[in-house]
């Protein structure tokens, strides 16, 4: 069942994950999506759009901005709350824990909030994952690179095989308690030093 | 729907090891050279410190249980307590982090239409030039003029609306009061967002260098002996971890000693001027920590006394030993700018929260003890009477709408 009638505004400096939420909504039927990737009058910006719901990343200093709209003020047209029911703080906690946090009108359906306040932290966490893999992916290459330097220098300067050289730097790394990455990152560093 | 009580949820942490959030700000100092200098391992405890980027993060992750204690504003223990705008959570305040430390600014623009603003630091003289300005605006048909704080429930916040409402303009009706992440504020004057800011050192003094802002007064003026900064933490975990507890105020107490004597102000002001820590250059945390302001740009620097304390004896006794009374102050300034109308509930909760039996456990009852409180213009709040003051400020009780 679409929430069509619903308008979701996400704030997030990081167009990747936004993008990735907002797919998601979307995909959810829920087609009202709007996003801010700037901060700039986020009042006005927010009394103009009028959302039901606001998803802002946590990183944002941004949130005490909007923490003002639980206030009585001008700047919005109708009453905020975070959430909507006080009891759920198991919810609050995957929030917080994901890296989100939602403001939500007051009156909104629980129902409602949760299925896409559910949605946000599986996405935001899906997206910490593939942050986290890409950076593993990244190091690994980094690693695989270290390794092939640290091989071809021991080969020249002792005359010995690839496989001699790799089989030196494993027992090493073992020996030494210590990854193989770590033992390649001195042999060129000491290499780098000896000139 | 029954308003119950959020649980904590984060896992306890080791014996001695506890973790606190703050935010990039000079008042963070105690926890900072508790952690760096010692005085936090002398007690047998290991502080880790996370920095965050808005109030409202310290207070959600301290009231999950991410952190067991934490920097925060002084009156957001009370709306914890209240559930304003949250969920409901028994956040107490056993220790006073500072007093002072904010300014108001106003924009250089607005600085050179008000003329004549007074001597520096005069609240009247000030409030009447700003009020002048406000009936210009409204009578030429202009836009109203925004001042910007960093948090509803903040020192900041009811500051600028005690200065405003003493020279007659109405903070609700005459101009428009905003908040902007102390990070963004010399962005939002430079755009024209905001015409003024009430914020804590260093934001102003970075507006002043910028050539945007004019430093008006220092909050120290209006407000002499109040906190502005406490340690907040939940009082199920000060119950659970007393022992703890009570090592941390007392390694935050001679922090705070250390952190308040002269000599050590120029590595103060290199601790807290590291990238992790507050991350702007040490001579602009110096001006904080000696009270040397410089008021606009390229101008002689103009000394504050008592602008930014962390210790000592204040008009009412030491300065982190929270009171009552302290507590009693913020709920007043709450009730009067009707951010909630249940006097009752406030009060209660403003004595829980400010309670000083912790503190006195730790450190010492002090010899001389007061329940009053004094600030620029009305007369002396009196915390056995909470409500005589705010009958004298027009306040009502609850506003009917």
């Amino acid at each position: 069942m679409a929430d069509t009638s619903l308008t979701i505004l996400v704030i997030d400096e990081n167009p990747t994950r936004a993008t990735i939420l907002e797919d998601g909504l979307r995909e959810a039927g829920l087609v009202d999506v709007v996003r801010l990737d700037t901060t700039h009058e986020l009042l006005k910006r927010i009394f103009e759009i009028d959302p039901d719901v606001i998803l802002i990343d946590l990183a944002s200093p941004s949130r005490d901005v909007l923490e003002q709209m639980f206030q009585v003020s001008r700047t919005v047209k109708r009453p905020v709350a975070m959430f909507v029911d006080q009891s759920d703080s198991a919810m609050i906690e995957s929030a917080v824990d994901a890296g989100v946090s939602a403001y939500i009108v007051d009156g909104l359906r629980k129902e409602r909030v949760k299925s896409i306040l559910d949605m946000t932290v599986s996405r935001f966490n899906a997206f910490d994952r593939l942050t986290r893999e890409l950076q593993q992916a990244r190091d690994e290459l980094a690693d695989r690179k270290l390794v092939e330097r640290a091989k071809g220098i021991l080969m020249k300067s002792r005359g010995i095989s690839e496989e001699e050289a790799y089989g030196m730097l494993r027992r090493t790394a073992m020996n030494e308690k210590v990854k193989l990455a770590d033992i390649a990152r001195s042999v060129v560093t000491a290499a780098q030093l000896l000139g | 729907m029954t308003k119950t009580t959020a649980a904590p949820i984060g896992s306890e942490r080791g014996e001695g090891r506890l973790r606190l959030g703050f935010m990039p700000l000079v008042d963070c100092a105690p926890l900072v050279v508790a952690r760096d200098l010692g005085f936090a391992a002398e007690e047998g405890l290991d502080l880790e410190l996370v920095r965050e980027t808005s109030w409202a993060n310290i207070r959600d992750r301290l009231v999950l249980g991410h952190f067991d204690a934490a920097h925060m504003l002084a009156p957001m223990p009370i709306a914890a307590r209240l559930g304003l705008g949250h969920l409901q959570a028994p956040v107490i305040a056993p220790f006073v982090l500072d007093q002072g430390g904010n300014s108001i600014a106003v924009t250089t623009a607005l600085w050179r239409e008000g003329g004549d603003w007074g001597g520096f630091g005069d609240p009247l003289a000030s409030g009447r030039t700003l009020a002048r300005l406000v009936a210009e605006r409204a009578q030429a048909g202009r836009e109203q003029l925004t001042f910007a704080s960093v948090h509803p429930f903040s020192c900041h916040h009811h500051q600028l609306r005690h200065w405003m409402a003493a020279a007659g303009v109405d903070p609700d009706t005459d101009v428009r009061l905003t908040v902007v992440p102390p990070p963004h504020m010399v962005a939002a004057m430079e755009a024209g967002e905001v015409d003024g800011i009430c914020v804590g050192a260093p934001w102003t003094s970075r507006a002043v260098d910028s050539g945007v802002g004019h430093i008006v007064l220092p909050t120290a003026v209006l407000w002499p002996s109040t906190p502005e900064k406490v340690l907040g933490l939940r009082a199920d975990l000060a119950e659970r971890r007393g022992d703890e507890i009570e090592a941390l105020l007392r390694s935050l107490d001679r922090a705070a000693a250390w952190s308040e004597a002269p000599e050590n102000r120029e590595r103060l002001a290199e601790l807290l001027a590291r990238d992790e820590i507050v991350g702007v250059p040490a001579a602009i945390v110096m001006r904080s920590l000696t009270g040397r302001l410089q008021i606009e740009r390229g101008g002689a620097p103009v000394s504050v006394p008592g602008f930014l304390r962390f210790h000592g004896e204040g008009v009412n006794g030491p300065i982190t030993r929270p009171r009552p009374t302290d507590g009693l102050w913020f709920a007043a300034q709450m009730l009067r700018w009707h951010q909630t109308d249940d006097a009752e509930a406030a009060f209660a909760a403003a004595r829980e929260a400010f309670a000083s039996d912790r503190w006195d456990r730790a450190i010492g009852r002090p010899s001389r003890v007061d329940d009053t409180l004094r600030t620029f213009d009305g007369p002396l709040f009196d915390g056995g009477d909470p409500e005589k003051w705010l009958r004298t400020e027009g306040w009502t009780g609850a506003r009917h709408v």
